[in-house]
């Protein structure tokens, strides 16, 4: 009876132990993970005119808090892609000497369709829309993205 | 007359906190004497580097403002305008770097002394400890001038956080203050830097230290197995800690040295929209890690490279630190010891992997 009644007493100051080291963790992790920042829902934006993208070149364009690489390929033609790196986050380039989508942080080579082709990304970049209209650049969000 | 007062302070003292037991052990610490004594001092320069960077850390966070509008500009403020602030930031830039360096020289000596054996095996697992926390001090200091190599490197370096399994992602999006690099990043690194890890290190020192005085010097196994008669020793105090100050001494012209003909640059200012330059590479002491994560391609089997290269390190880190615990036992006869052979192999791949990164 004696052991019993120790055992309960024990497991009541032991629950009631876990409850408050809980209580008290529970505010304190929260309070670590940043609070999720309302974000404009940014569909397009405009790069720019035509006549300032020279043929075989690239540049970085805001959109909205990312990076987004345009390229005008030799031909002419735009694409764009996400210039973050699918391996560990650092902003890719446009190599004008190699034609190829390049990062510097550890050597990734990309194609022009955004492929990885070399180096350690594990993933192809994601794709955006580019439209031209009335001269105007306009770099769209993919639909299937939202 | 003098002599009296600090008697009277000393007995006063002693009758209340019994002081004599304290002094009775500094007086009758020896060291032992030997081929290997050398790496003795190591340790006690890592903690003199350690005290320079604490004592230059707080001059500079008189001056530094952190913030994505302020971090870069306070510390070039500090560089041009306030004077021997070039020299304050460089010597604490430059002290960090040997104290990383001393404290890898203390460990493999330590290692290859095999000082990690019983009684002493949470010596080195304090050790180790305060070694990953200087790595943590170095990462979380480097975002701080917000230029263009610590934004990269820190970008890199939380995304391979964020690449651990299951915890890493809500870990990272800590570390970061949100899902970028932002000024939020630098407000959790400066806090970071400058009162938590400060805190946790002391801490660990503390007991470190205590371990150290706890079972003294280690000594070497043949020497250890001589009779007290052919042994030689000197006297903690005053002679090991003369020639400890000497050394002090000589790491600290060196350091000074060091700071002034090869000041540490400030670079350009981050640029959140701007492509990773060429010849982007982190700190000497992470370029092993670094190296190997750009030799993995993208996919080795079914796991992504860069998981399968973080997962390695981590297990031969806590391999490493749990060394003590599962020594491989020494074969008699043989040249090479397998702990020796599994320490200069860890060495060549450091080696090799860092010279690789400077030179690919």
């Amino acid at each position: 009876m004696e052991v019993n009644r120790r055992k309960f007493t024990n497991f009541l100051i032991g629950g009631g132990l876990l409850g408050w080291l809980a209580s008290v963790l529970y505010p304190l992790i929260t309070y670590l993970i940043p609070p999720k920042v309302e974000e404009q829902s940014l569909n397009s934006v405009k790069a720019g005119k035509v006549d300032d993208f020279p043929p075989n070149s690239g540049k970085i364009i805001k959109f909205g808090r990312k990076p987004v690489l345009l390229i005008r390929t030799e031909t002419g033609e735009f694409r764009a892609f996400s210039a973050i790196c699918t391996h560990l986050d650092c902003i890719v380039q446009y190599r004008e000497d190699t034609k190829h989508i390049w990062c510097a942080c550890h050597n990734g080579m990309y194609d022009l369709t955004g492929k990885n082709i070399s180096g350690p990304p594990p993933r192809p970049l994601m794709p955006y829309v580019v439209r031209i209209q009335k001269n105007e650049i306009i770099i769209e969000k993919p639909t299937n993205l939202g | 007359m003098k002599r009296n007062i600090f008697k009277k302070v000393y007995d006063w003292l002693d009758e209340r906190y019994d002081l004599t037991p304290l002094i009775e052990f500094g007086k009758h610490k020896k060291v032992p004497v030997h081929e290997h004594t050398i790496w003795y001092y190591m340790g006690g320069v890592t903690l003199f580097l350690f005290l320079i960077q604490a004592f230059t850390g707080i001059l500079l966070s008189m001056y530094y403002q952190p913030g994505p509008d302020s971090s870069y500009e306070s510390l070039r403020f500090l560089l041009t305008k306030v004077r021997f602030g070039w020299l304050i930031r460089s010597i604490h830039s430059w002290s960090a770097n040997l104290m990383i360096f001393f404290a890898f020289v203390h460990m493999f000596s330590t290692f290859f002394t095999r000082a990690y054996k019983k009684p002493r095996e949470l010596t080195w697992v304090s050790g180790f400890i305060l070694l990953s926390l200087a790595l943590a001090f170095g990462f979380s200091g480097y975002l701080l001038p917000w230029n263009e190599l610590a934004f990269f490197a820190t970008k890199v370096g939380t995304e391979i956080v964020g690449a651990v399994p299951i915890v890493g992602p809500i870990i990272m999006k800590v570390l970061r203050g949100g899902s970028d690099v932002t000024g939020a990043t630098i407000y959790r690194f400066y806090a970071i830097h400058i009162t938590l890890l400060p805190a946790i290190f002391m801490l660990v020192l503390a007991l470190h230290l205590v371990f150290v005085q706890k079972h003294g010097m280690s000594e070497p196994e043949h020497l250890a197995n001589l009779p007290e008669s052919k042994k030689k020793y000197i006297p903690f105090f005053p002679n090991f800690l003369l020639r400890d100050l000497i050394l002090w001494l000589i790491v600290f012209d060196i350091l000074v040295f060091l700071a002034v003909y090869y000041p540490w640059e400030l670079g350009l200012k981050a640029d959140p929209f701007a492509p990773a330059p060429a010849g982007i590479r982190p700190e000497w002491y992470f370029m092993f890690m670094f190296q190997t994560l750009k030799l993995l391609p993208g996919h080795v089997l079914f796991i992504e490279g860069e998981v399968l290269g973080i997962l390695l390190f981590m297990v031969g880190g806590l391999a490493w630190m749990l060394v003590p615990f599962w020594a491989l036992k020494e074969r008699p006869g043989r040249r090479i010891q397998p702990m020796e052979f599994i320490g200069v192999a860890v060495l060549v791949y450091i080696g090799v992997m860092t010279i690789l990164g400077y030179v690919l």
